[in-house]
């Protein structure tokens, strides 16, 4: 008995013994002091030294685009460093071209503020604000995919965006997380409703984020939301449009169909939403509502998994066949996909097969 | 038994013993590092510097605390958390101190916590009964030997990527436990020579 609690006792003390060694490490060896961020040459930022950038830079209400949360993953975070930033990273130079090399670009959510630093940001990034806004509304879009309603109740003046961009969405720490995580969303509302947020969340097994808003986010509470990012959106021009979305890659291209209804742009447009089966198609009132109320937009709805001898009268495949039989070769025409990365991909290389030219293909591709 | 002398040991953990190639272990981090030369050196000399000291380090706390206290059985996990707390405390210190150092071999740090070789070395230490001085011989050459074992097939992987094309079921892992596997045949022909235990 007396070796078994001797045991334990040592055990434990060995244990707290080096967890103390290493709070203490922490405190002392790990402890780089007050560093100096020089943005732009234009201001001079003071930050706590160890972190890294993006989250330095966060702290002081400089929101870099990040889709991963500083996971070294989406490549979003790439900014100049000019001084003070170190040599590459191992985990860097995946996502690094060898333009982007020799123009210093890194990505801040792998380089640590260890000493004085020169960076340089878009001036555009410095648009980018922190929002208070309550859970309005939450809807079972399908059984995977919920709409959430947010109302911004702070800054007053509310987010300005243009129709498929996104903003980064705080999840506070519950039972499956450490610390606070951020993901990112697309806005599915127009831009013309700026107190407004509205967003699809698909559920993703096991991901932090999704359970979060799926099992435990309550109507009338306070969440914070970062924005507006993203390349991904509606260019004014003369061309007719195809969009291609799958999945809750819908948002974006919601938002966009909505700007356009609500802007009354006369673009002949067509829309190919690839999901599932029956069950996963979400807006479908609303879209085929906006099939009559539009000048000339035709909605095609594509099942990949719909069982034969359902009663779905629709089209069936991928969305990739619908390129191959429906797209006739042709250049001038202005192309929105979004969806997951897989997709987006063979949908560019049929697109580009066709002769529609690169620059005229937009698309985001959804993690 | 008869105390081998520390340099006969450090020679046999490197060629007869190796860690890598007549034990096995460590084989993770060996897959997943040896595309290039660059980042094999790098890791075989953070697994030099952990080995050595982690198993020297083991050995003290296992002969000074836990043979006095009648708590030998619980060497496993006092000895994984030793080598965690160790590698921690290193990788902070030379991120601190040593910046140039830390990124050439720092980032490896981490992935050395996990490596099975490391935890090896401190139990064969135990088992066959090497006091301090072998315990750092065998602990260096053992990191030594594991270096070897993954600049050679570094070094082959290049040459490979370069001059051949593999069936690709073959490419990557496949071919190198292959190749790891001839290796090791190789040095079989040294075992014998020295007897460790």
């Amino acid at each position: 008995m007396s070796q078994l609690i001797i045991g334990i006792i040592v055990i434990a003390g060995i244990g707290a013994l080096l967890a103390l060694l290493l709070e203490l490490a922490g405190t002392f060896i790990a402890d780089y002091g007050l560093c100096r961020l020089n943005i732009n040459n234009k201001k001079d930022l003071e930050v706590e030294g160890g972190n890294p950038l993006l989250f330095s830079l966060a702290e002081q209400g400089i929101f870099i685009p990040s889709a991963c949360g500083g996971k070294g993953t989406c490549a979003y975070c790439k900014i100049k460093v000019q001084e003070g930033g170190g040599p590459v990273l191992p985990t860097e130079t995946p996502y690094l071209s060898t333009q982007e090399l020799e123009d210093n670009v890194r990505l801040s959510c792998q380089i640590k503020v260890r000493n004085d630093m020169a960076i340089e940001i878009p001036e555009e990034f410095f648009l980018i604000q922190e929002f208070t806004v309550r859970v309005k509304n939450i809807k079972n879009l399908t059984h995977q995919v919920k709409g959430l309603s947010l109302e911004i109740l702070s800054p007053k003046e509310g987010i300005s965006f243009k129709p498929g961009q996104y903003i980064q969405l705080e999840v506070p720490k519950f039972k499956l997380s450490k610390e606070p995580e951020f993901r990112a969303f697309s806005m599915a509302n127009p831009p013309q409703e700026p107190l407004n947020i509205e967003l699809f969340v698909g559920r993703v097994s096991k991901g932090i984020v999704s359970t979060y808003l799926h099992d435990y986010l309550k109507e009338g509470e306070d969440i914070k939301v970062r924005g507006s990012f993203g390349e991904f959106f509606y260019r004014d021009s003369n061309r007719d449009i195809l969009m291609i979305a799958t999945g809750t890659g819908l948002a974006p291209i919601m938002s966009i169909l909505r700007y356009i209804h609500s802007e009354n742009i006369q673009r002949k447009t067509t829309l190919f939403f690839g999901t599932r089966r029956k069950e996963d198609l979400f807006c479908f009132d609303e879209l085929k509502g906006l099939e009559k109320h539009l000048n000339d937009f035709k909605f095609i709805p594509i099942l990949s998994r719909e069982p034969e001898d359902s009663s779905w009268e629709g089209k069936r495949g991928r969305v990739t066949a619908l390129i191959e039989n429906t797209i006739k070769e042709r250049a001038d025409i202005d192309v929105y996909i979004c969806g997951s990365a897989d997709m987006v991909e063979s949908c560019l290389e049929r697109l580009i097969n066709k002769g529609i030219p690169e620059g005229q293909i937009y698309y985001d591709k959804f993690t | 038994m008869e105390q081998i002398h520390p340099l006969t040991l450090l020679f046999a953990a490197i060629f007869t013993n190796n860690i890598l190639l007549t034990n096995f272990l460590g084989l993770c981090p060996f897959l997943s590092m040896s595309k290039g030369k660059k980042s094999a050196l790098g890791m075989g000399a953070a697994v030099v510097f952990v080995m050595a000291s982690t198993t020297a380090l083991n050995n003290l706390v296992h002969y000074k605390i836990l043979i006095p206290l009648g708590l030998e059985h619980f060497r496993y996990i006092v000895f994984i958390v030793v080598i965690a707390a160790f590698v921690q405390l290193v990788e902070m210190t030379v991120e601190r101190f040593f910046p140039p150092l830390y990124y050439s071999l720092g980032v490896f740090l981490p992935l050395i916590t996990v490596n099975c070789a490391i935890f090896g070395a401190s139990l064969f230490m135990i088992i066959r009964e090497y006091n301090f001085v072998q315990s750092l011989a065998y602990g260096a050459g053992s990191g030594i030997g594991w270096m070897l074992a993954i600049l050679t097939i570094s070094a082959i992987r290049e040459k490979l990527q370069k001059s051949s094309k593999l069936p690709r079921g073959l490419e990557g892992p496949a071919i190198t436990l292959i190749i790891t596997g001839l290796l090791a045949l190789a040095f079989l022909a040294f075992s014998g020579m020295i007897r460790v235990q």
